[in-house]
């Protein structure tokens, strides 16, 4: 037993030290539970590439990963102030669209984005909204403004996004700022008026992933969501509801990208291409039930695709959201004040 | 983030920590009679510097300097003043902090201060939850004793996260003891998003901690000496508290470090039990590493937190009779 | 005090311990995915369980990491716990300090104060600087479960033996582990439930390559956490259970024959 361990210990020790990488792989690292296991399966059956699929959680920590492990990824899947971010540190290599043909049935609104302008590094994955998710049996009204939110009325009916842009860009909007504002004063109303909210004990709870599940179950009227979670709970409580509110929201956007120093850049291009595919983008979107920026899967999937308002919103619902845009000049004032609200009693 | 380029002050510092460290050991074999015994802590010894102290050592370069790697003592700054930056970034930018109303801050301290409270609550309610089971336990009397101790330790090896979620399943406002409560009649209580809830989680995830140290210590008490103490005439409760209790104190004291010191920088729990409305220290440094990313701040907060915790926990060492473990400062 | 009283506290302490136990252990068997709505009895988790290579991979990586862990903490923590307490007060002081410091950093410090070091050292991360970590966090609770048992030792057992004409290592292994086996054991255990739940720690010293199921879980967590993680945890917590209850009793059976 003792010789057995000691054998696997050393096999392991030499996998984990083992830095080339064998012909024919590709190092994915992506969101957990963002893409459907057949189509992994489908690539390596079509193309014979391995695929080494890693996941993470946050962008923070898949930064920190792709910062201090250089050459350990071919394809990342960074959100879109995260890819600005990846730019400013010069940590992406452009993409070879000759060998990414079907790049072009991404949607017109998403091809030159404002987080990467001329697509030069991107290529959109899936994509969404944030807004309210709302218990039609809990509330008044139907609900279309963020206003909602701050109403005395849901006390203790709440929960908010635990997330310091996400919050303060549903303030920033209800205020009628941009969620990218750099101006002081304008982040401090957005910050009094969550304090504020708060300490008058409207928000039930500060949370992220918990909040799908407990709209499920009916413990709040109100959340802000992103879309995919929307969807999420609709699909378990037909009592739930979603909205993108009139003051506009935010718009986000997951891409394909190539970190600089990947060690299968070819591969890297095939494997972007593959899930560009209408009938594999499809059956990605179908299986993470998210907005899909693929013109031929949105036709593939059909009605109930696009009859579908909280996956598939308005052009004009679209047009009064806003990407993030890295804010790191400014990041110390969002995270300060974000600091307070979080403190406040 | 170049970790790459670390100065040669840092290289030399850490070589300096070697070597006192060489010395010491050095000094205290001259010293001591048990001479083989004292080298059996050499090999932890080594250890402990290259995997805690090293590393440690490069947190605190973090902690001095700022992001271009200059020497400062800004990020200290932050702990007691938590707009400090924001206002140097202010008047960068060409805005005077002082017309939006920007004084100090006091967010690092409060959450501070709340943790060490939380910390302390928890240390005693496990403490008095814990002892008397230890106590039940190590009877001699009590066949089942050592089997229940086992039975305390298993819970610990259900994944951390999935228990917390599992007491969110409880503690829910329709969650199973409101359905239970509502189902007799009684009515709903708000059992989570409030630090009640918090508090429960961390006793919760501690408890075993305090336990099993507490019931070493008394399952190898003699019992020879109670039993003399009540042949001398002592009744059942001055037996306990003359005899068993001051005997069993280097267990309790073991039982208060393990979880005292880690509680304080719990997190997790105060974010999906209580709501994320209050911050406890840990949360707020995983957030200033990560999400805030800043590295700086966030060591010199975590050193900061350290050297309270180690502070408190000397204190708390003067009640230690046979100096078991004595710190040195 | 009446043994009933002494029961029912330890009693209602055992099913304050459970109960989440028994909640997580239900959900397991829930048809749906989500923990808000119960609908309908069924193992399709339990058989997703073992189709799914990454959670199986992550299985075996964290038990052998628990297990390795703990061996070597254990070791190195009991000769530790045996050094210092031999040491004059000053540098036991010193050296309590020492072993202090790794339970007062939270762990996300003491995550990336390793990574830094692997980064700075040019180890590359991955089993074996996950498992170089474990170690190093679980060592002070082995010195702490280990100290108190050496203090209520007969102090001149060791030299006494000496003196008889015992080695070192004969002394050691007959006078001194036999009085502290307790706290070693109680150290192993508390190092193996460490190790076996950390994440944040492990998040930080490993590649996303080499996960265990904590770092699983946790990647999971933003999407929502399916039951096939609680069929894993129900199956674990029913197989230690049984093998725990098993050896106590053994244990028992042969303290009583003796």
């Amino acid at each position: 037993m003792k010789k057995l361990l000691s054998l696997v210990l050393i096999a392991l020790l030499a996998f984990s030290l083992a830095g080339a990488q064998a012909q024919g792989t590709v190092n994915v690292f992506n969101w957990e539970d963002y893409i459907s296991e057949e189509v992994l399966e489908l690539f390596e059956q079509e193309t014979g590439i391995k695929v080494n699929y890693m996941r993470f959680t946050l962008n923070e920590d898949m930064l920190v990963q792709v910062r201090t492990s250089p050459g350990a990824f071919d394809v990342v899947f960074p959100s879109d102030y995260a890819i600005e971010r990846m730019m400013a540190e010069d940590l992406l290599q452009p993409i070879d669209y000759a060998k990414v043909p079907n790049a072009d049935q991404i949607l017109d609104w998403l091809q030159d984005p404002g987080y990467d302008p001329g697509q030069v590094y991107s290529v959109p994955y899936m994509w969404g909204t944030v807004g309210i998710l709302y218990d039609t049996a809990k509330v008044s009204a139907p609900i279309d403004s963020w206003g909602a939110l701050f109403d005395e009325q849901y006390k203790g009916e709440v929960f908010m996004l635990d997330s310091p842009r996400d919050a303060l860009g549903v303030a920033l909007k209800y205020l009628g700022y941009s969620v990218n504002s750099k101006n002081p004063a304008e982040i401090q109303a957005a910050a009094n008026l969550l304090i504020e909210q708060k300490q008058k004990g409207i928000v039930k709870a500060y949370q992220v992933d918990e909040t799908k599940d407990k709209m499920v179950a009916g413990e709040a009227a109100l959340a802000v969501v992103w879309s995919g979670d929307a969807q999420y709970a609709i699909n378990l409580n037909e009592n739930l509801a979603y909205v993108v509110p009139r003051e506009g929201s935010n718009v986000w956007v997951d891409s394909m990208v190539i970190p600089r120093s990947a060690p299968n850049p070819e591969n890297a291009h095939i494997f972007i291409n593959f899930m560009s595919r209408p009938d594999i983008a499809q059956m990605n979107a179908e299986y993470i039930e998210y907005s899909s920026p693929n013109a031929g899967a949105i036709e593939l999937m059909g009605e109930d695709y696009t009859g579908n308002p909280t996956l598939n919103p308005s052009r004009e619902t679209i047009d009064n959201c806003e990407f993030f845009h890295d804010n790191n000049d400014v990041k110390v004032l969002y995270d300060t004040y974000w600091g307070m609200v979080k403190n406040a009693k | 983030m170049s970790a790459m380029a670390f100065p040669p002050w840092a290289v030399w510092l850490m070589l300096l920590g070697l070597a006192a460290f060489a010395g010491m050991i050095a000094l205290s074999i001259r010293r001591n009679r048990g001479i083989r015994r004292t080298l059996f802590a050499f090999p932890y010894g080594l250890w402990i510097v290259v995997f805690t102290l090293i590393p440690l050592l490069l947190i605190g370069y973090y902690a001095f300097t700022d992001r271009s790697g200059a020497f400062t003592l800004d990020n200290f700054r932050t702990f007691w003043d938590s707009n400090f930056e924001m206002r140097k970034q202010m008047l960068d930018m060409g805005f005077d902090p002082a017309d939006l109303g920007i004084a100090r801050g006091n967010v690092n301290m409060d959450t501070l201060i709340y943790s060490l409270w939380m910390a302390f609550l928890c240390t005693i309610i496990c403490l008095a939850m814990g002892y008397p089971a230890a106590l039940f336990m190590a009877d001699r009397n009590f066949k089942l004793g050592s089997t229940l101790v086992v039975l305390f330790i298993i819970p610990m090896w259900m994944n951390f996260l999935l228990r917390t979620i599992a007491w969110m399943s409880l503690l829910e406002d329709n969650g199973l003891i409101n359905t239970l409560l509502g189902a007799l009649g009684l009515p709903r209580m708000q059992l989570m998003y409030n630090s009640r809830a918090v508090l429960l989680g961390m006793v919760y995830n501690y408890l075993p901690f305090m336990v099993f140290p507490i019931y070493n210590a008394l399952s190898k008490q003699d019992p020879r000496l109670s039993e003399a103490a009540m042949d001398l005439g002592a009744n059942a409760a001055l037996t306990f508290f003359k005899v068993t209790l001051p005997l069993s104190l280097p267990g309790v004291i073991s039982g208060i470090t393990m979880v005292f010191m880690p509680s304080v920088t719990t997190f997790f729990i105060p974010r999906v039990l209580g709501g994320g409305n209050t911050e406890m220290f840990g949360d707020l440094i995983e957030r200033t590493f990560l999400s805030a990313d800043n590295w700086n701040v966030g060591s010199a907060l975590s050193l900061i937190m350290m050297v309270l915790i180690l502070l408190s926990l000397t204190t708390l060492r003067k009640f230690d009779p046979e100096g078991e473990g004595g710190t040195m400062i | 005090m009446s043994r009933m009283f002494k029961r029912g506290y330890l009693a209602l302490m055992l099913l304050f311990l459970y109960v989440p136990i028994l909640v997580l252990i239900v959900q397991s068997f829930n048809a749906g995915v989500s923990r808000a709505k119960w609908q309908g009895f069924s193992l399709k988790w339990y058989i997703d369980l073992f189709n799914s290579a990454s959670i199986m991979n992550a299985f075996y990586i964290t038990v052998t990491i628990a297990l390795l862990a703990a061996l070597f903490a254990t070791i190195l923590g009991t000769l530790a716990a045996i050094g210092i307490h031999a040491m004059q007060k000053r540098p036991q002081g010193i050296m309590m300090t020492l072993t202090n410091i790794p339970m007062t950093m939270p762990d996300i410090v003491t995550g990336i104060s390793l990574m830094l070091l692997y980064i700075f050292t040019r180890i590359p991360r991955g089993y074996f600087s996950m498992l170089l970590a474990h170690i190093t966090f679980n060592i002070p609770y082995v010195i702490l479960s280990v100290m108190p048992k050496l203090k209520q030792m007969n102090k001149f057992s060791y030299e006494a033996a000496l003196d008889l004409g015992a080695t070192p290592g004969y002394a050691l292994r007959h006078v001194i582990l036999p009085s502290v086996m307790p706290g070693v054991i109680t150290g192993a255990l508390l190092s193996f439930t460490l190790s076996l739940d950390d994440f944040t720690i492990s998040y930080f010293t490993t590649s996303p390559l080499v996960q265990n199921l904590s770092t699983l879980i946790y990647s999971e967590a933003r999407k929502g956490i399916k039951p096939t993680m609680n069929a894993l945890s129900a199956l674990m917590f029913v197989a230690l259970l049984v093998l725990l209850l098993a050896v106590n009793r053994r244990a028992n059976l042969v303290k009583e024959s003796k």
